[in-house]
């Protein structure tokens, strides 16, 4: 009885077992015979067409670091090696040679009346010291700015890797720092001027006439010409932008990412560049091109003549100002 | 002589994180600086996969061509490496890198940039092989000892290859071939202007 019973149970297993494999070989030979993980997995040169930044997620604390890829970094290589040197080049040689075929055809643009003796003030002293100030600083700005740029090509061959990285660093130093009282200039030149630059009709006229610099005539113009308006526009908005730009780069990741550092970045070369060419062409006027204008920011008092010839409408202001009220100190002195 | 370059294996990486470990150790890297990290795209969905990144020591570095001062310079293994010396802290290198491999110790006014730092393919700095003063700049020189860079001879799974570039290229498609799938040599075209086909 009992082995009747064993045979029974093995013959009952052994048709379960042979009807389960009738049942399973189907299915498994539908399986693959691989499996493809890729096939849904995300992919390099997909996400690079996508995206400009390939970003994720990591395990260490610095968020930054869970960027795996930014190629854009080549288009702002492409920007900083080839773009920005091109156009700061053309911007600075390009004016400095106007400035020079002016200089030989026109010469100094002289007082037509010779100087009277009799002066105007024209800058007060603290306006000079916040002039100079801002000029001192941006002097020093461009310069090491101009070294970031152009000095691996023409200063390193001449004075070797180390001296250059030395003189590099330290104009590093500058630059930061003095961007902190050239930004006070710019905005103490907006506040301070801001009411003598509202562009008004009679730029329309000094433009037409092309402001005296071409030709010998000198169109009225009251405290500030159109000329020295532009200068004072591009002074506030681009020493503006040039400033704001600048501080994104100098503090890292204070509300931008290495995109926002690149765009910073270049807005701040553009800007800085074309800054440059046109404080060259201020410096000329100021300086050789004109006689007479440098006293303004000198001494700050500018001859009566000079006055007339080239801010005819502030002249006659200041004159009807100084009989209507006589000088002060001349009443005030005792008699001599 | 030898082309050196890192391959992730993407299909291997379990993101351990020990190619991270093993480099702060190995190098004594400043706090607050990963020469290494592992990223992981689509944490967490179908399809996700982890990369371990760190400089990629490109053909025509894109860091070495924005350097202001000069101070990289492309070794005869084709590693990319840097003076601290010469190094000013401007942080051009890291606007043109495409893989986020430099970075600064914060020791400057205002939190400004220090010396740049990045993965040196364990080969060390411009100082004589194996000093204390290269060791304390750049960390220790393991290629000088005739050794493979630390993190890939510490992956567990041997998802990350250092080495020569025409040989851990073989070994993935070897890879490639037998398993039957590969999502890509991730960078090389970025880095080498190469892919590998998978």
């Amino acid at each position: 009885m009992a082995g009747l019973l064993i045979r029974a149970r093995i013959a009952v297993m052994a048709l379960a077992v042979s009807l389960f494999a009738v049942v399973a070989l189907p299915a498994l030979a539908q399986q693959p015979t691989s499996v493809n993980p890729t096939a849904s997995s995300v992919k390099e040169d997909q996400l690079l067409e996508q995206l400009r930044i390939i970003s994720g997620r990591g395990s260490i604390p610095d968020k930054k670091s869970y960027n795996l890829e930014q190629p854009s970094g080549r288009d702002w290589r492409q920007f900083h090696q080839v773009t920005l040197p091109i156009v700061g080049a053309v911007a600075i040689v390009g004016l400095l040679a106007l400035i020079v075929v002016f200089y030989l055809a026109r010469g100094m643009v002289r007082l037509d009346g010779g100087r009277t003796g009799r002066t105007i003030v024209r800058f007060t002293a603290f306006e000079r010291f916040v002039h100079w100030m801002t000029a001192t600083c941006f002097i020093i700005l461009a310069i090491s700015g101009l070294n970031i740029t152009f000095g691996k090509p023409l200063l390193l061959p001449l004075i070797g890797a180390e001296a250059f990285s030395a003189w590099s660093q330290w104009a590093k130093y500058a630059h930061n720092f003095l961007s902190f009282p050239f930004t006070l200039g710019v905005v103490l030149i907006f506040l301070m001027w801001i009411a003598g630059n509202i562009p008004d009709k009679v730029d329309v006229e000094w433009v037409k006439q092309g402001g005296g610099i071409v030709g010998d005539k000198h169109p009225p113009a009251r405290r500030f010409n159109a000329g020295q308006k532009m200068i004072y526009w591009i002074v506030v908005l681009g020493g503006g932008l040039v400033a704001a730009t600048g501080y994104l780069l100098m503090f890292p990741f204070y509300g931008t990412d290495v995109a926002g550092m690149q765009i910073a970045q270049m807005v701040h070369g553009v800007a800085s560049l074309l800054f440059v060419a046109v404080m060259l062409g201020h410096i000329y006027i100021g300086t050789i091109g004109e006689e007479g204008a440098f006293e303004a920011m000198g001494t700050g008092e500018v001859d009566v003549n000079w006055a007339k010839q080239h801010h005819s409408l502030w002249a006659e202001e200041e004159m009807a100002k100084s009989k209507a009220a006589p000088p002060v100190e001349r009443s005030m002195a005792p008699a001599e | 002589m030898a082309r050196m370059k890192f391959l992730c294996d993407a299909d291997r990486c379990i993101e351990c994180n020990a190619c991270v470990t093993a480099c702060k150790n190995e190098h004594e890297v400043p706090w607050g600086i990963n020469r290494r990290r592992v990223v992981t795209i689509n944490d967490g969905k179908p399809g996700e996969r982890s990369v371990s990144m760190a400089c990629m020591h490109c053909t025509d570095a894109p860091c070495a061509a924005v350097c202001p001062v000069n101070c990289f310079y492309t070794t005869a293994d084709g590693v990319v490496l840097h003076s601290k010396d010469l190094c000013i802290g401007c942080g051009y290198c890291f606007y043109a890198c495409p893989f986020g491999a430099p970075q600064y110790p914060r020791v400057g006014n205002f939190g400004s940039r220090g010396k740049m730092d990045k993965c040196t393919y364990c080969a060390g700095g411009p100082e004589a092989d194996g000093t204390a003063a290269e060791y304390e700049k750049y960390g220790s020189n393991r290629l000088a000892e005739g050794k493979l860079p630390l993190c890939a001879e510490m992956c567990s799974t041997k998802s990350l290859l250092a080495g020569d570039g025409d040989i851990i290229a073989q070994i993935y498609k070897e890879r490639v071939v037998r398993r039957g799938y590969g999502s890509g040599a991730w960078g090389w075209k970025t880095a080498y202007n190469e892919s590998i086909a998978s």
